[in-house]
């Protein structure tokens, strides 16, 4: 990949992230009352928002503030949290690694099985089989993320206890090494499949256009002339190609992960970022929603950022645009 | 939608009608297609009509807490013992009304982006494709929970939120479509006669470059209604209205008890969210059969 492009690419990341900075600030200063409310939430003292005050300079005209504002997020400093009283980069990092978990695996089970199902329907139009894989994954892909959650509460955990209903791990277990993995994981299953049937749908929608375009050129013909198996034609020389549709999407599918992580986070408890951005709305702390709000938004610009990257080492005419 | 399809065998006058009628056809031709305009319609139908439509007043106390389904309560009834087919067909008006809204406003920016950035050309593109990418990327749901945590819930700017941060697909394709529609011999020949930019642009390229945006706003709004479902579901939707986000939100507390609770407003978005997209895709698929 030439370093041309990669140091362009990047370098496109200085006006997305000033633009993020500045739709927070904005806000910020538009919200009706006093912008220190804002920052630092409606539950502070006479005393504590003085303090804040004087940290962003709030009685120093616009730039300066938005100068203050700016080098604080860019130095890590989200702020306090007053109503739990620690800074708010303490408060999301203690949370994130559950949504990672949770959004990590839901993104790599959404990419084998969306794959896997645009594959199977592409390569085998006619049957009956294969409508039925169509007809379910355009219901998945319309489906509420918490109805698909609260429905697989109703029969897979109530009904059936084969998963536990709530939580990331047995609160009365004191299991500790494999046990304790094997635990998070079977409280993770629920929650994935929920947060990943939309993305699976997506995924599988895509594919399933891509390979099916990609079927009909003259080097699949070739491949078929050659007397290869089909499932050589297909996997080896047809899904290849079909995947940079997929690829591109990438960076888009993190940003739904993510927000649909919040919902399913709610539904099963989820002691992720989600739940901490709903607590903190119903609470009025605002620098943790800001906080979450500007992290979400990091993560996705990296996201693209990595997608478009990857897209162009597998595909060498993007470079040259 | 359904009557225009039945405008064109009455009339066989004009080209004008006879070449617009097919498209309809076609539409309704395919299965999707069809289930698409039925179910749309139908959500149109109890948006539009849910005072008469409704059997109760969504937020009046009907029955006992919490019975399942019945003849009485077709849906059920909820933990304060009101009528769940009520609320679902009142949530109706709701995802209706944040739909409508959030699409025009979403034609609007999409349109203006599109035209002036495929038509004007330049360092115009540049700038505007650069704050349609910027657009792509903020996270919506994020955002439209800041807005709500600092300016309080409502429907009003919800809409606001959704509108201005949904329009990049609709500018995109309208770019694309103008830059092709710009070397035409019509747009050549309204240049010759001195047409201005503007007429240009709104006379002659705009109503060429709308239907295939306009066929992605089915996809778009249907996405609208899912991120207002969520934010619903959150308990971060307007209080004073009865939306279906709204009501699965209450289902969370007594899923253990009331199965009915999460499955009829969740299946109502399900299907409003599966009728718009499959619409959408067959307008889409029977525009670009037509070229």
């Amino acid at each position: 990949m030439t370093r041309g492009y990669v140091l362009r690419r990047i370098l496109q990341l200085v006006p997305t992230a000033a633009a993020i900075l500045l739709v927070g600030f904005l806000l910020i200063h538009l919200a009706p009352g006093d912008p220190v409310l804002a920052l630092a939430g409606e539950n502070g003292d006479a005393e504590y928002y003085a303090l804040v005050r004087e940290k962003f300079g709030l009685d120093e005209p616009l730039p300066s503030q938005l100068a203050t504002y700016a080098g604080n997020i860019l130095t890590g400093d989200l702020g306090t949290s007053y109503v739990l009283g620690r800074p708010v980069r303490d408060v999301i990092a203690e949370r994130l690694p559950a949504t990672l978990l949770l959004t990590s695996s839901a993104l790599g089970i959404s990419t084998i099985l969306g794959i896997a199902g645009g594959v199977f329907t592409a390569t085998r139009h006619r049957r009956g089989a294969a409508t039925a894989v169509t007809v379910t994954t355009l219901a998945m892909y319309a489906a509420p993320a918490f109805l698909v959650g609260q429905l697989a509460i109703l029969l897979l955990a109530l009904r059936l206890g084969l998963f536990p209903v709530q939580g990331m791990s047995d609160a009365r277990s004191s299991a500790t090494g494999t046990a304790q993995v094997f635990d998070v994981a079977h409280h993770l299953v629920l929650p994935t499949l929920a947060l990943a049937a939309q993305e699976i749908a997506a995924v599988s929608r895509l594919s399933h256009v891509a390979l099916v375009e990609e079927m009909g050129r003259d080097h699949i013909r070739t491949a078929r002339a050659k007397g290869l198996p089909e499932r050589t034609v297909v996997l080896r020389h047809g899904l290849r190609r079909a995947m940079l549709p997929v690829v591109t999407v990438l960076g888009g599918r993190v940003g739904h992960l993510v927000a649909g992580a919040v919902v399913i986070e709610v539904v099963f408890g989820w002691p992720g970022l989600g739940r901490l951005l709903v607590t903190s709305m119903q609470s009025r702390d605002t620098p943790v929603v800001l906080g979450v709000f500007l992290l979400v938004a990091a993560t996705v610009v990296v996201a693209n950022l990595l997608t478009d990257l990857v897209y162009a080492w597998l595909d060498p005419r993007v470079r040259f645009r | 939608m359904s009557a225009s399809a039945d405008l064109g065998p009455g009339r066989p006058g004009p080209e004008g009608t006879r070449r617009r009628s097919p498209l309809w056809r076609r539409v309704l031709r395919s299965p999707r297609g069809g289930f698409g305009v039925v179910v749309t319609t139908l959500l149109v139908v109890l948006g539009a009509l849910a005072p008469l439509l409704a059997p109760t007043d969504p937020f009046a106390i009907e029955g006992p807490p919490l019975s399942a389904p019945s003849r009485a309560n077709p849906f059920g009834t909820d933990a304060l013992g009101r009528d769940l087919l009520s609320g679902v067909i009142f949530g109706a008006r709701t995802s209706l009304l944040v739909a409508v809204t959030v699409a025009l406003i979403v034609v609007v920016i999409g349109a203006a982006v599109g035209l002036l950035a495929g038509y004007v050309g330049g360092w115009v593109d540049d700038v505007l494709m650069r704050v349609t990418e910027l657009f792509q990327v903020l996270p919506r749901f994020f955002l439209a929970l800041v807005v709500i945590a600092f300016f309080g819930p409502g429907i009003d700017r919800l809409v606001l939120v959704l509108g201005i941060t949904s329009w990049p697909l609709l500018a995109r394709v309208l770019r694309a479509e103008t830059l092709s529609l710009r070397e035409r011999e019509f747009v050549e020949a309204a240049e010759v006669i001195g047409s201005s930019q503007r007429r240009i642009m709104l006379r002659e390229i705009l109503p060429n470059a709308l239907p295939p945006g306009i066929a992605l706003l089915g996809l778009v709004v249907a996405q609208v209604i899912l991120i207002e479902a969520s934010l619903g579901f959150l308990g971060l939707g307007d209080p004073d209205v009865t939306s279906w986000g709204a009501l699965a939100s209450e289902a969370q507390r007594f899923l253990r008890v009331a199965w009915w609770l999460s499955l009829f407003p969740g299946l109502a978005i399900l299907l409003a969210v599966l009728g718009l997209n499959l619409l959408g895709d067959a307008v889409t698929d029977a525009l670009s059969g037509r070229r």
